[in-house]
């Protein structure tokens, strides 16, 4: 089970957060024109990286806020933790 | 006579507490202190069961954890479980254990005319034989195979037991309470850290419990003793016996089982079997020990052979003897310890050293007391069936290939010492890698992963004094970073024995013309032709001829068999151990109950209950309840002999014809607040929402960005910038995650703040032609006509002092509210609604009715909304807007949501108007087509309409904009039902909607 750094609460067990996906990924802007591929891009398209990566959790038995986890898809390895509104450097 | 192979006045059981036990049906004695496999070989019994595949006759084999097949059924307290070593299950009063593995009895066993048949039972032997013909294996290969193997039978009655989980948190925990476990231990806790120090057998020491050694002019078993009473006393220790770290998870988890209540006749009291442990741990230090490993010959599996040092466990530990004339079979200077336990004990063992001329103090002392050694000597095979009875020993030559004359000499136990593997298994499951150790001949733990360190035996050093060194200062030298302050504890003298060099010999080549099975496997049956086998065969990877042939799987996981298994593999292939490499060792390192890793939450505590305030006076009303996600809500309220049927018919019945109340405290309720919530709510609707004026409800769709229906429900304007959403029972957590999603990630510069308030809200439906009367009753100071609250309309009102939300919302198709008190007074509401209601012939309805109601009014809900239907599926492309965007709204370009022949939700009748139609049934034009039959759409949802008293469906049906008046057919093959309907409009009754506004 991990254990993760909430960037509010501290250190919890995985078990209190759900996840939520590529946290690199941007909604396109409401309203604009967009293709049909850089949409499909955005509903649909991910992918299944080796290694380090950004992910989406929130940390839903304890604070409910979304954060951003950078984790190794393969060994688990967690690097950073940051705030939903913190930018992935 | 019984228990004679006990010891007068040896060992750490209790003698002052005789305890009887039933082995097979026959009644024993041993004591308090005794393991089900020491008091079974004081009454002299080694005959425990049969092997896996061959059905051989299996004895003892280890004294522990290490134990491959001295596995039995146990019988306690009524309860049965299978899988039990008896080399772990402590003895009690009472206690009854079988053998498992055998048919029909142990001494008796037809399976074992596979051991006669061997030579049809090579490796991959299931593989190869119940291939063909295929139509065996159902009926015949399969049930024999399941007869035949197995470790014994799982229960099938309900564990009345209780089992616990724990979390727990600490600066260090180590695992196993030896030499090095306890020295660590001890330095940490003196540190001030925070310690768990776990055993898994009953009594603390490990080793120190059996070797001859002096710590600080104390023998090893009282410093033990003393270092543990320490311990238990400081608060930032927690000792535990009787518990096994089974498993290394990520970040440092690791997960334990405690044994609390399986040593004893029965559980206590309030007490939990078992607790399971996660202990999340800053550094682990394993000190896990090693496991003796056996020397390869000739029908090793006989009862009677054994590890040498099970036997000196046995003696020291138990006061039992194993053997009366023993043969010991070493290739190191152990072997040479146990001789001289037996010669402490009067008896005369005869020493067999692989080696030619070794020479140490322990050999000295073996000689000193005149026992007997034969020098580069082996044995080549155990003899005796059930038991051994003698031995065919030889000399071998110094390059070991060749025997010498086979002699044949009368034993009754041999006890084998092949060297010391140590138990990696923890820091192999943590990611660390291993490597080859060459002096030992085994794998050892080499760059950790985690926050992992291994100590003593299990990292292969052999020397206490080394151990206890090395222990101490890792001890210290952890605990010390985390704590910040050190206490030193000094070194204690340390006096023992020292040991010389062992043999790398490890196989005895079969004499000519004898074809012995030589076993690596003892568990699983693996012997040295069944890999040679395999290799022959090509299997190459260590993996895979472990799959092929099941060479160290199952619960033994290769603890006795692994390493003979890569030598026998390195040999054949001409390689270097470390070049085969291990396979992986994977949790449990040792069985772990069922029980125990499902914990409390079976039967209903599997999940969470969530009951409305409400729920006593359903209860005392008769409500037959359902379950809705967690929720249990009332399904009907029965009245006399009523059934389901009846009495949601009579339900629904009266709210069109008179008025009902129906429990919708289960809704999820969202509270949003903020400058920003009009336009929140118009990014998530499908809808206009930023011209919502206060005082008004409006009904919304919400789609996921792929543009599939995500939820539905009314959202009111309660002030300016409050509004009250809510969402369907099984969504509204769901939904509260979505807007924190869009508010903290996509949106953050929206001002809103969302909170789930579905538990401060009690909430009553009231609906029927009569509720507008009843409503005037139950709130005669505010304005409730059609005027004062009209359709969609929202006002607060007074309910007897008690302040309420009035809702003008109709999920029935009725004149409708819904009336909102906080939740404690969510009774205090209800009664007043039936009491007042009387007059108007008011009834409760349960969700049976509910769906019906909302079925022949075409409402759609979860059935129809179940994450594959777009907004146009469920005719709800009314509420798209065309100005604005939303979330989803461009991905309903698509051109399969577009398509012209799109599914599209109907309702549909039986020509008949009686045959009800099943839910899930598909919709065909020609039920006598040819399967595949053509599926048109499917039914989602049944009911029957109490308007126009025949059954009614509604349907998500291909086309269905252009089906009306087509005549098809409702196939449900699981019902064995082929029905003619007619498909009709969805809105089967009221369908301008003129009720909700009357």
């Amino acid at each position: 089970m991990l254990y993760i750094k909430c960037p509010h609460c501290g250190w919890r067990s995985q078990n209190e957060f759900s996840y939520g996906g590529d946290a690199t990924v941007k909604r396109p802007e409401l309203g604009k024109d967009i293709s049909d591929q850089d949409w499909n891009n955005f509903v649909y398209n991910r992918k299944s990286l080796r290694g380090r990566h950004w992910e989406l959790w929130q940390h839903l038995s304890g604070c409910r806020q979304w954060i951003k986890v950078e984790r190794d898809t393969a060994t688990h390895e967690i690097f950073n933790t940051l705030k939903a509104t913190e930018e992935i450097s | 006579m019984t228990q004679k192979f006990r010891l007068e006045n040896v060992g750490l059981i209790n003698r002052n507490k005789k305890l009887s036990f039933k082995f097979n049906g026959k009644t024993y004695y041993g004591y308090e202190g005794d393991t089900l496999a020491s008091a079974l070989i004081a009454n002299g019994v080694h005959l425990v069961g049969r092997s896996f595949k061959y059905h051989r006759p299996r004895g003892f084999f280890g004294a522990g954890v290490d134990e491959p097949y001295a596995i039995v059924q146990l019988y306690r307290n009524g309860e049965t479980e299978p899988n039990i070593k008896a080399t772990e299950q402590e003895l009690f009063e009472g206690l009854e254990a079988t053998s498992v593995n055998c048919w029909p009895s142990v001494n008796f066993d037809i399976g074992a005319i596979n051991n006669f048949l061997k030579i049809f039972l090579p490796a991959g032997f299931y593989y190869k034989t119940f291939m063909w013909p295929k139509s065996f294996w159902y009926k015949i290969y399969e049930p024999f195979i399941r007869k035949a193997a197995g470790l014994g039978t799982a229960s099938i009655k309900h564990d009345k037991e209780r089992y616990e989980h724990k979390y727990e948190y600490c600066d260090l925990l180590i695992a196993g309470s030896g030499p090095s476990g306890l020295a660590s231990a001890y330095a940490a806790a003196k540190n001030g850290a925070s310690v768990i120090l776990a055993e898994d057998k009953s009594r603390f020491g490990g080793t120190l419990l059996t070797s001859e050694v002096n710590i600080g002019n104390k023998s090893g078993k009282e410093w033990a003793e003393g270092i543990i009473s320490e311990l238990k006393e400081m608060p930032n220790v927690t000792v535990k016996n009787r518990s096994q770290v089974f498993g290394y998870y990520d970040h440092n988890m690791l997960v334990m089982s405690e044994r609390i209540s399986d040593h004893l006749p029965e559980t206590k009291k309030f007490h939990p079997k078992q607790r399971l442990w996660y202990i999340r741990a800053k550094e682990v230090l394993i000190s896990s020990g090693s496991i003796e490993r056996p020397i390869v010959f000739g029908n090793n599996d006989t009862p009677g052979v054994m590890l040498s040092s099970a036997a000196k466990e046995y003696m020291k530990v138990y006061g039992v003897l194993v053997g009366r004339n023993p043969v010991i079979f070493t290739n190191n200077d152990s072997g040479y310890e146990t001789a001289i336990e037996f010669k402490n004990n009067g008896i005369d063992p005869l020493i067999l050293d692989t080696r030619k001329d070794p020479n140490s103090e322990i050999i000295n002392d073996a000689k000193n007391l005149g026992i007997e050694i034969k020098n580069s000597y082996v044995v080549v095979a155990a003899k005796g069936y059930k038991k051994v009875k003698s031995a065919d020993i030889s000399k071998i030559s110094d390059d070991k290939e060749q025997l010498g004359k086979i002699e044949n000499i009368k034993c009754d136990c041999i006890c084998v010492s092949g060297f010391w593997t140590p138990t990696i298994h923890l820091a192999s499951q943590s990611g660390n890698k291993t490597k080859f150790n060459e002096e030992i001949d085994a794998f050892v733990p080499g760059v950790s992963k985690q926050n992992e360190k291994t100590l003593g035996a299990a990292k292969g050093i052999y020397t206490l004094q080394e151990t206890l060194k090395d222990s101490f200062e890792t001890g210290n030298e952890l605990s010390k970073k985390i704590t910040n302050s050190e206490n030193k504890v000094s070194f204690p003298n340390v006096v023992e024995k020292k040991s010389t060099v062992h043999d790398k010999f490890w196989c005895v080549p079969l004499p000519k013309g004898k074809n012995y099975k030589r076993f690596l496997d003892f568990q699983n049956d693996v012997a040295v032709s069944d890999i040679e086998i395999a290799l022959k065969e090509g299997y190459r990877s260590i993996e895979h001829v472990k799959r092929y042939t099941t060479l160290g799987m199952a619960t033994d996981q290769g603890k006795t068999s692994n390493l003979n298994g890569l030598q026998l593999v390195s040999k054949i292939e001409n390689k270097v151990v470390p070049a085969v490499g291990h396979t992986t060792f994977r949790p449990p390192y040792t069985p772990v109950s069922i029980g125990a890793i499902v914990g409390r939450e079976v039967g209903k505590h599997s999940k969470p209950t969530r009951k409305s305030p409400m729920h006593t006076w359903h209860e005392e009303n008769n409500a037959v309840f359902v379950d809705a996600g967690v929720w249990l809500r009332p399904r009907y309220y029965k009245q006399g002999n009523e059934n389901l049927f009846e009495a949601s018919k009579r339900e629904a019945k009266n709210v069109r014809t008179n008025v009902g109340v129906c429990d919708v405290t289960t809704l999820g309720k969202i509270d949003i607040k903020g400058p920003d919530a009009a336009e929140l709510l118009n990014r998530v609707y499908t809808n206009a929402w930023l011209k919502l004026p206060v005082g008004k409800a409006r009904y919304g769709v919400m789609l996921r960005e792929d543009g599939i229906v995500m939820d539905d429900g009314t959202t009111t304007r309660i002030s300016e910038n409050h509004y009250h959403m809510t969402t369907t029972t099984a969504q509204a957590a769901n939904v509260l995650s979505h807007l924190e999603y869009y508010l903290q990630l996509v949106w953050p510069e929206l001002n809103v703040n969302v909170v789930s308030s579905t538990e401060q809200w009690a909430g009553a439906a009231i609906a029927g032609p009569k509720s507008r009367d009843l409503l005037k009753k139950l709130f005669p100071n505010s304005d409730v006509s059609n005027e004062g609250l009209p359709f969609m309309g929202y006002m607060e009102g007074d309910l007897f002092g008690v302040k309420a939300r009035i809702f003008r919302i109709s999920f029935s198709g009725e004149l409708a509210y819904e009336v909102n008190v906080e939740s404690d007074y969510g009774n205090f509401m209800w009664e007043k609604i039936i009491e007042i209601g009387q007059e108007f012939k008011i009834q409760p309805y349960g969700t049976e009715a509910l769906s019906t109601l909302r079925i022949e009014m075409g409402h759609v809900a979860g059935s129809e909304l179940d994450g594959r239907t777009i907004p146009y599926d469920n005719s709800l492309e009314g509420l798209l807007s065309k100005k604005k965007d939303f979330i989803g709204k461009r991905s309903l370009n698509r051109d399969a949501f577009t398509s012209e022949d799109r599914q599209k939700v109907v309702g549909v009748v039986p020509l008949d108007k009686k045959t009800s139609i099943p839910e899930g049934s598909h919709l065909v034009k020609d039920a006598n087509a040819p399967l595949p039959n053509p599926k048109l759409g499917y039914i989602s949802a049944s009911c029957w309409s109490v308007e126009y008293d025949n059954p009614f469906s509604l349907a998500i049906l291909k086309d269905g904009k252009n089906m009306i008046g087509e005549k098809l057919f409702v196939m449900s093959p699981l019902k064995n039902k082929v029905i003619p309907v007619e498909i009709v409009s969805s809105h089967y009754v009221d369908p301008k909607g003129e009720r909700v506004r009357s």
